[in-house]
């Protein structure tokens, strides 16, 4: 298993400008913004944006980055709004177009696609944003036949980028509330719903919380995946 | 002040002195982070081996680390996603016992910790020596979960708790610093909660 490094020169922080939101569901909301030094992130990778108050007081929090790589100086970040999340709930409720944030990113070296080999994507709720990254790469780059992704959600309206999800490359399960016509009961997730998406030897991204990673992880070695194949990362209840 | 947040006053009231900087109380969570599948490990093929610049090679099993003298680390933890948990008691044996045990040679300055799952991070030795660093399993008097690193795992609770291996299965002794999992992924290579040393060059 390869890792890309985080580059060093990228961990200083900078005030992003908001450009705009978008709401994905009513709990969760893209900002785009825009880095006054952006370096291109690879598909997975996340920025750690924090808060300072007027005596001082800082609160900061990791958010993967939802946008393909790009040269644009642009990123998106989707928030989930947790319920007390003191970062959270002020992205949500107080920040607009036009206000600074700041960032520093992006990190991490371990959850990242470089794009260039066949990978299985597996996201439950909220971890799905660093697998649309991706999704969205290889769309981009003309290469979708490499992802393949797997979309736990709880019902419709908690389904994120469901304009844009759709497509050969994506399967999306429900495990509370299904669209009428559905064939697969509602449930989470089992070695039935990966094994029909599984083609041997490549990598395996899951993203979700603690819960889920641990049941997709189950159904995936039950599906025959290697468990050193296997990434995971997990969302604790961080605010 | 650069920087500051328009509209951003923060939830912070009377700050608990215990969290370091950046930090806030988990209370009744403890959340679980990880970067591999959670593994099954058994006690009776567990075992934990102390390795490289020491005088002998030394290994125990599950019964073998459990007759040696308990000891207890009372305190607070901090993970580098920002969450802390205050007033934890954690039960297992000293790293100082281990290590002496085993007779560090004198050349010795850094070890890695490795785990059941392959996973190793980076310590200098000074701060797994003198009553710093601990392998338990037991939190807050109950067994340690899988999830949370059990059987058994390190504590090294000054410094941010990726420090902390889970399923740990050993020591090696070092010569040199040789990065961990997170450290070669843009961690900081020592992780000081109270200086914010969360990443490389922080």
């Amino acid at each position: 298993m390869t890792t890309l490094p985080t580059n060093r020169k990228t961990l200083r922080w900078q005030q992003a400008t908001v450009l705009s939101t978008r709401d994905e569901t009513p709990r969760a909301r893209t900002f785009r913004l825009a880095l006054p030094a952006a370096m291109p992130h690879v598909a997975g990778q996340y920025y750690v944006l924090r808060l300072t108050a007027p005596d001082g007081y800082t609160a900061q929090r990791s958010y993967s980055v939802a946008s393909a790589p790009d040269t644009s100086g642009q990123i998106d970040l989707t928030v989930e709004k947790l319920d007390d999340g003191e970062v959270s709930e002020f992205l949500h409720d107080v920040v607009v177009p036009g206000d600074e944030l700041e960032v520093r990113g992006p990190i991490g070296g371990f959850f990242a696609w470089a794009g260039d080999a066949p990978v299985l994507l597996v996201g439950g709720g909220s971890g799905v944003v660093p697998l649309m990254a991706m999704l969205r790469a290889a769309r981009r780059d003309g290469h979708p036949e490499l992802v393949r992704l797997l979309v736990s959600a709880r019902t419709p309206d908690d389904l994120y980028y469901a304009d844009e999800l759709p497509g050969p490359e994506s399967t999306v399960i429900w495990t509370r509330a299904a669209p009428p016509g559905t064939a697969r009961p509602v449930g989470r997730i089992t070695a039935a719903d990966v094994a029909p998406l599984v083609r041997g030897g490549e990598d395996v991204y899951v993203c979700g919380t603690p819960a889920f990673a641990d049941a997709a992880t189950t159904a995936l070695v039950e599906a025959g995946v290697p468990v050193d194949r296997i990434r995971v990362e997990r969302f604790g209840p961080s605010g | 002040m650069a920087g500051i947040t328009r509209g951003f006053t923060g939830r912070r009231q009377a700050r608990d002195p215990r969290l370091p900087p950046g930090q806030y109380d988990a209370r009744d969570d403890w959340p679980v982070l990880h970067a591999e599948a959670t593994p099954k490990i058994v006690t009776d093929r567990w075992t934990f081996t102390v390795e490289g610049l020491v005088e002998r090679e030394t290994t125990w099993t599950w019964k073998e680390i459990h007759d040696l003298p308990r000891s207890r680390y009372a305190g607070d933890i901090h993970c580098v996603t920002t969450w802390s948990k205050l007033g934890m008691t954690f039960d297992g044996v000293s790293v100082d016992v281990l290590l002496d045990a085993a007779g560090v040679l004198p050349t010795a300055t850094h070890v890695v910790a490795v785990a059941h799952t392959g996973y190793t991070t980076n310590l200098p030795l000074a701060d797994v020596t003198g009553g710093k660093a601990w392998v338990v399993w037991d939190a807050d008097g109950q067994p340690l979960t899988t999830e949370h690193g059990g059987p058994a795992r390190m504590i090294v609770p000054h410094l941010y708790f990726w420090k902390s291996a889970k399923w740990v299965s050993g020591l090696r002794l070092l010569d040199h610093d040789e990065q961990g999992f997170w450290e070669r992924n843009g961690y900081h290579d020592r992780g000081d909660p109270w200086t914010e040393q969360r990443y490389q060059g922080d």
